[in-house]
């Protein structure tokens, strides 16, 4: 019990660590890494709250799959330079937005976190995949994501070929 | 045997507010997002903090899952996984044609369609 409590909390200050560091880094690959390092702790947050499937899929899909192919694009474009921060009006506006929306955020679950439902239930990837695939109520949508996963393959592959004759 | 009775009362106090600083760093992490989208000029770096606001959302989700004690959110989760990585897939697509015919990624420097 103790160590679960060390380790939640650990790893939400780590991730609002690294998610800081993503916005203050002006090298992108930095930027990554501390990406990579707020999707392993919010993987570790996942396994605390029972949903140890999701946590497993967080650390391959996301910090495995999706951020290698960003650093993969920031190495091939070397683009590790950023012109820095926006200056002038959107990016006062961008901090001004985020004081409000984080007054909001505080509000909104500090107002509503006591009546929070409290039926905790610990679940494996056997009952995601009896939910998923056992009831039409989401069995379409995951047949749909095969075609939304198709044709982002092939727009990527349009959008990214070398035209003739450049 | 007081003082160890408070501490681990204390722990399982802690313990049982999971959800709500689940929820907190969530919104926290989604603000961080918006604010980078704004504040940064790097294409690849404004896709990152995109790709953390969706994160953000999926701890949220995972904590109403964990207070509700169903699995919906969940599969919710599932589905926000894919759609990540097909838009992180174009996304990186047009920052490639972008960087062969511009030879920059300054998000400042892409106005054609405001006119």
């Amino acid at each position: 019990m103790i160590l679960d409590v060390i380790l939640f909390y650990g790893a939400a200050l780590v991730a609002l660590a690294s998610g800081l560091f993503v916005i203050a880094q002006r090298n992108p690959i930095n930027s990554a890494f501390s990406l990579i390092i707020t999707m392993c702790s919010l993987a570790v947050m996942f396994a605390m709250l029972g949903s140890g499937f999701i946590a497993v899929l967080q650390v391959v899909v996301y910090a495995g799959a999706i951020m290698v192919l960003f650093l993969f694009v920031i190495m091939l474009l070397n683009a590790q330079q950023d012109a820095g921060d926006r200056a002038g009006g959107i990016g006062r506006a961008g901090i001004i937005l985020g004081i409000i929306l984080a007054l909001q955020a505080v509000m909104v679950v500090w107002k509503g976190s006591a009546s929070l439902p409290t039926r905790h239930t610990e679940t494996a990837a056997v009952d995601v995949a009896r939910e998923l695939f056992s009831q039409p109520r989401y069995l379409y949508p995951f047949e749909a994501t095969s075609i939304l996963i198709l044709s982002a393959m092939i727009g990527a592959i349009v959008v990214a070929r070398k035209e003739k004759g450049k | 045997m007081d003082a160890y009775t408070s501490v681990m009362n204390a722990f399982s106090t802690a313990q049982a507010s999971f959800v709500p600083v689940a929820l907190a760093v969530s919104a926290f992490l989604f603000v961080i997002g918006a604010v980078g989208v704004f504040v940064r000029r790097n294409v690849i770096t404004v896709m990152m903090c995109v790709e953390l606001m969706l994160n953000a959302v999926n701890l949220a989700f995972i904590a109403f899952s964990r207070a509700h004690g169903t699995i919906d959110g969940q599969i919710l989760v599932f589905f926000v996984f894919t759609v990540a990585a097909a838009e992180a897939a174009v996304g990186l697509a047009i920052v490639i044609a972008l960087q062969r015919n511009r030879e920059d990624l300054d998000v400042d420097s892409f106005d054609l369609m405001k006119g």
